[in-house]
């Protein structure tokens, strides 16, 4: 692996230089198309930018310096975690990556998740505890199948390698591995019909109630990076990088696009689980589809000896 | 005031407060017929989140925040305190005649109102209830106001 096609995987794709503008791209997309489909107008395509703007403008509350680091710090992390995940993802063909980066791939993609739980019990909230709870809660449910889903495409594929993963798992594993991620991602990045930790006027709004100004404005940067590199993981599933660059390149957002469309769909046509309907939808069918996919990811391995 | 006297980030700071707008509403001992019509304005028929206004759940994340209600005496510490915890710079809108001036609960003792008695309004909207093309006006006046620098605590507009 080189440096430079490192350096390229961070900075420019699918690292930050792509992904801040797409991921900004999609959470504006996200809003326009729930308005349409809601028989409304929506915001448009800037206006996340200039939600950006108006947060990094405002002064956060003043905290307690403990508490304030903390509440700088954990955005921050889910950021730089968010930004780390990206550059492993394998979204061009190539030697990028190392034998083991799925577990670090995976444990990044989980640290925004633990930055907001961690957050809401920080920001000595009720309303941010009651959504840290959910979030940890609903995390644990979804990374079962999540999780088994993963497990069973490194089975097929016969490598803890993202980029040989992507490229080598058989399609009898990857589809149904495919499908338990799919079913996980609503829940990752807070949509509804699983929008329990956020639950917008409910919790008001959940682990990121005492947040404001610029803390505010670098967690709406975490998500909207969460949105890229989830979409993107699901893309390098769904069409495995040929070696043609652009192609590649292309059909990756392409993807991810179509991606964040289907989200919005489901998140506008459907209304909010409470937790124990959700835990029981994750783990009767994400946990079945995912136990498919683990049986035969076993099968492909073995033979069936 | 002058436009190009002004740097690249003050002018996109202003323009970006001016298209992005978040409320906090507060019920103040309201009788829910402003509440009503506050909610209409969100609807597809007066789709405010096209002019980027958006209705949030926490006061830390808002910037412009909307009272109905004559101001009743439970809900006053409540009223200061959320206005307490909107992070600058902020407006205050008054929604309906209750805030304004207490309408047809004037003179009883369960009312601390008017508004202008706890918190520093910017601008009144009458009506009882006011319909939400009135309200939106009111809003896009503050929001005026806010991204300008011209709203000044304590004064109003009518």
């Amino acid at each position: 692996m080189s440096v430079l096609r490192t350096l390229f995987g961070f900075f420019v794709f699918p690292g930050l230089l792509y992904a801040v503008p797409m991921g900004l791209f999609m959470l504006a997309l996200e809003r326009r198309l729930r308005a349409r489909l809601q028989g409304r107008l929506g915001p448009p395509l800037s206006q996340v930018f200039y939600d950006l703007v108006k947060l990094l403008a405002k002064s956060p509350t003043p905290r307690r310096p403990s508490d304030a680091a903390l509440m700088t710090g954990l955005p921050l992390l889910s950021v730089g975690s968010m930004a780390g995940a990206l550059a492993l993802l394998p979204a061009l063909a190539g030697d990028g990556g190392f034998v083991g980066d799925l577990v670090l791939f995976v444990g990044l993609l989980e640290m925004p998740p633990l930055c907001l739980v961690l957050a809401g019990y920080a920001s000595r909230s009720i309303y941010g505890e009651v959504g840290a709870t959910r979030e940890a809660l609903i995390t644990i449910v979804s990374n079962v199948p999540f999780l088994a889903a993963l497990v069973a495409l490194a089975t097929g594929a016969g490598s803890l390698r993202l980029a040989q993963i992507v490229s080598g798992a058989p399609w009898m594993v990857r589809l149904p591995a495919l499908l338990a991620v799919l079913l996980c991602l609503p829940v990752k990045l807070r949509l509804n019909p699983f929008s329990l930790a956020n639950a917008e006027q409910e919790l008001l709004a959940g682990p990121l109630t005492e947040f404001g100004g610029r803390r505010l404005a670098l967690w709406e940067l975490a998500h909207a990076l969460e949105f890229v590199a989830l979409t993107g993981f699901v893309a390098t599933l769904v069409a495995p990088p040929t070696g043609l660059w652009v192609l590649d390149a292309v059909r990756f957002v392409t993807l991810s696009l179509v991606g964040v469309a289907a989200l919005t769909l489901l998140a506008a046509s459907t209304a909010r689980l409470k937790l124990g309907q959700a835990t029981r939808l994750i783990w009767r069918w994400g946990t079945l589809i995912a136990g498919v996919a683990l049986a035969a990811g076993w099968f492909f391995r073995t033979g069936g000896q | 005031m002058n436009a190009p006297e002004r740097g690249l980030l003050l002018r996109l700071t202003e323009r970006a407060r001016r298209r992005s707008a978040w409320l906090f509403h507060l019920n103040a001992g309201s009788c829910n017929g402003c509440d009503i019509e506050l909610v209409a304005c969100l609807t597809p028929r007066y789709d405010v989140e096209q002019v980027g206004i958006r209705l949030e759940g926490s006061p830390r994340h808002a910037d412009v925040l909307c009272v109905s209600g004559p101001v009743t005496g439970n809900a006053r510490a409540a009223l200061a305190a959320v206005y307490e915890q909107l992070p600058d710079p902020k407006v205050v809108v008054a929604i309906g005649s209750c805030p304004a001036t207490c309408n047809v609960f004037a003179g009883s003792p369960m009312i601390d109102g008017p508004l202008d008695r706890v918190v520093p309004v910017t601008v009144y909207v009458p009506g009882c209830p006011p319909r939400p093309h009135s309200i939106i006006d009111g809003i896009a006046r503050a929001i005026d106001l806010l991204a300008s620098g011209r709203a000044v605590a304590g004064e109003a507009v009518r």
